[in-house]
């Protein structure tokens, strides 16, 4: 296997050096700026219970619609009592929303990282499969053109409503739409480096296709799922959000971002801060992916991730 | 050209055939009897029986799909058990607010998005371009939904300008009429103007860097008329594509807007469906937007036969 092929062929297999790849995503201010940012909301979110919050489901009439900033008395199921600072003031239920937005960020990322890596999963095996095998290709390619047909909320809906709402159904409806885009992508990567000169190489010193796609195809569309794959978290937070909103979503004793702004908006009028802080929350933690999404993209510069074919 | 129209039509079908069977194998997909499903909550034993016999759901799965295609094809989507009326009738009623909305929303869309973008494109770089790509980020970024009621607060509470929510037909006066959908396009447009904005600049800054707009300038044409006539001519192809598969985006907007501000449309109509586990509905409504969806883009590919004329298939 010492021929010069197999040399050219081993050596454009080896992905970038990884040390210069992160230093120059470290260097990207939208990398920098976006990630920060999400780390920061990640740590929030998972560090709810230690950051002063309450119970985000104990409801307590005495204490509803505070206003923000507002302290008082608090008393927990167990009869306990203690002084609470509501910061951003409490819901008509008398429940703290401070707590319920904090908590509402678990469901909002582990939905968005949890569809990103499903659809990117589902959309790789396919892609793949529709970018190797070719008699394959057009039935597969059929079928995803009249899956991408259908609006990819609409379907989400219809899913949710036909599996009854959970964490794990609300994450499927969402990913379900979403899994055509990521075959087209995938399926657009594979017939490109088909044609590169290493994998022609690879073919004449008689690599199996087993090996090609591992060794060869499968690490030069890394880079382009990658940032497709921020962007679908993006796209995920914001559906699971409008699922929630419109009352369709996880049951209303969740706490997620959707729901308490669908509770919210009944008072809207009145008390605009229970709509606008989960509001300013959802808005900004889907910023913070997009603009991490945007500096990944320029950083690894993908050709074929592009935001016009991402509706 | 002949060829090429057949051909793009014929595609259309499988495209078409696999939403049909999707949507039809929604409601087969659920656990249980789907008479019963289809029936809803309400219904009575004689209706679901009467569903069974007449959508052959005693037969194989094949017959069900051609039985309910064929009635499908005919405008029979099958009856609403919730609002007691045919699933065709109840698409009727809700067309118009949500084709009003739709066409507001795109035209106010392409008005904005257009200009800005070929703006941004001839100066590239300058403070109207980097504005213009932060305002896209960040109009991917924000739900529609908070965007509403951040409008809402502030045009209709603070301001007063225009009525909170509600919606009035064309026939009760053109002024009432536009003074609702105002709001509600300006909302659903923000992330429109961001996709077309940005495939704008990146469609006229490639169409600048072309040696035919260099000859126009040396010719001295007046700037106007080179990013007009010769860069934004160049770009259309694209900018009219995105705002074909924008679409998709529009329709799941339609849903929530028409929700937040209470408009009686088919987005309305989608979530009332769904909360009343209305499975006729929802399947007739889904049909309806997905067909509507593919024949856009299909004309739109027919225009660019216009649009072009170097595209000659």
């Amino acid at each position: 296997m010492d021929t010069p092929l197999a040399e050219l062929a081993a050596e454009a297999a080896v992905p970038a050096p990884r040390a210069a790849t992160w230093r120059r995503l470290l260097r990207n201010w939208s990398v920098r700026i976006g990630g920060a940012l999400l780390v920061l909301l990640t740590l929030v979110s998972v560090l709810a219970p230690w950051l002063g919050t309450v119970d985000p489901t104990l409801i307590d009439p005495v204490n509803r619609d505070l206003l923000p900033g507002a302290r008082a008395e608090v008393a927990t199921l167990t009869g306990e009592s203690f002084e609470h600072r509501f910061w951003m003031g409490s819901d008509s239920y008398g429940r703290d929303i401070y707590s319920r937005v904090l908590y509402g960020g678990r469901v909002s990322l582990v939905v968005g990282i949890a569809v990103a890596l499903l659809s990117l999963f589902f959309g790789l095996i396919v892609g793949l499969t529709a970018g190797f095998l070719r008699r394959l290709d057009a039935v597969v390619m059929r079928v995803m053109d009249g899956l991408m047909a259908i609006p990819g909320i609409l379907l989400a809906i219809a899913l949710v409503a036909l599996w009854r709402p959970s964490v794990p159904t609300v994450i499927l409806a969402i990913t379900v739409p979403e899994i055509p885009r990521v075959v087209r992508l995938t399926r657009a990567l594979v017939l490109s480096i088909r044609e590169e000169p290493y994998v022609e190489a690879a073919v004449s010193v008689g690599t199996t296709t087993l090996r090609l796609l591992y060794r060869h195809v499968l690490p030069n569309t890394v880079a382009p799922l990658i940032v497709q794959g921020t962007y679908i978290c993006a796209f995920a937070i914001l559906v699971e959000a409008i699922l929630s909103f419109l009352g369709v979503g996880l049951s209303t004793d969740v706490p997620t971002w959707g729901n308490i702004m669908a509770e919210g908006r009944l008072q809207f009028t009145q008390y605009p801060h229970n709509v606008l802080f989960a509001g300013v929350f959802l808005a900004l933690t889907v910023l913070a992916v997009n603009v991490l999404g945007d500096g990944l993209r320029d950083t690894l510069d993908p050709r074929f991730s592009k935001r016009g074919d991402r509706p | 050209m002949f060829k090429f129209l057949l051909h793009r039509l014929l595609a259309t079908i499988p495209v078409l055939l696999v939403v049909a069977v999707v949507v039809f194998l929604l409601l087969r997909l659920t656990p249980g009897d789907p008479a019963a499903v289809i029936a809803g909550d309400i219904a009575t034993t004689e209706q679901i029986e009467h569903i069974r016999e007449s959508l052959g759901l005693n037969r194989p799965l094949v017959v069900q799909f051609g039985i309910w295609f064929g009635n499908a094809l005919q405008g029979d989507l099958g009856e609403s058990f919730f609002f007691r009326k045919s699933v065709a009738e109840l698409i009727a009623q809700r067309l118009e607010p949500t084709v009003a909305l739709a066409l507001c929303t795109i035209v106010l869309a392409v008005a904005v998005a257009v200009p800005l973008g070929v703006l941004a494109a001839w100066r590239h770089g300058g403070w109207l371009d980097r504005a213009l790509m932060g305002f896209s980020t960040l109009g991917f970024s924000i739900p529609v939904f908070v965007l509403a009621y951040l409008l809402i607060w502030l045009v209709s509470l603070e301001l007063g300008w225009l009525p909170v929510q509600g919606y009035r037909r064309l026939a009760e006066g053109f002024g009432p009429f536009i003074r609702h959908l105002i709001l509600p396009s300006l909302t659903l447009s923000v992330i429109y103007i961001a996709l077309i904005a940005r495939v704008t600049r990146a469609a006229v800054s490639e169409a600048l860097t072309e040696d035919f707009v260099r000859t126009a300038r040396a010719k001295g044409l007046p700037e106007r008329r080179v990013l007009i006539r010769h860069a934004l001519a160049n770009a259309a192809v694209p900018i009219v594509t995105v705002i074909g598969i924008g679409l998709a985006l529009l329709i799941g907007g339609v849903v929530v807007t028409e929700s937040v501000y209470a408009i009686p449309g088919l987005g309305r109509l989608t979530v009332d469906a769904v909360l009343a586990r209305d499975f006729p509905t929802i399947q007739g409504v889904i049909l309806l937007f997905s067909v509507a969806y593919v024949l856009v883009n299909l004309a739109i590919d027919l225009a660019y036969l216009a649009l072009d004329p170097r595209i000659r298939y």
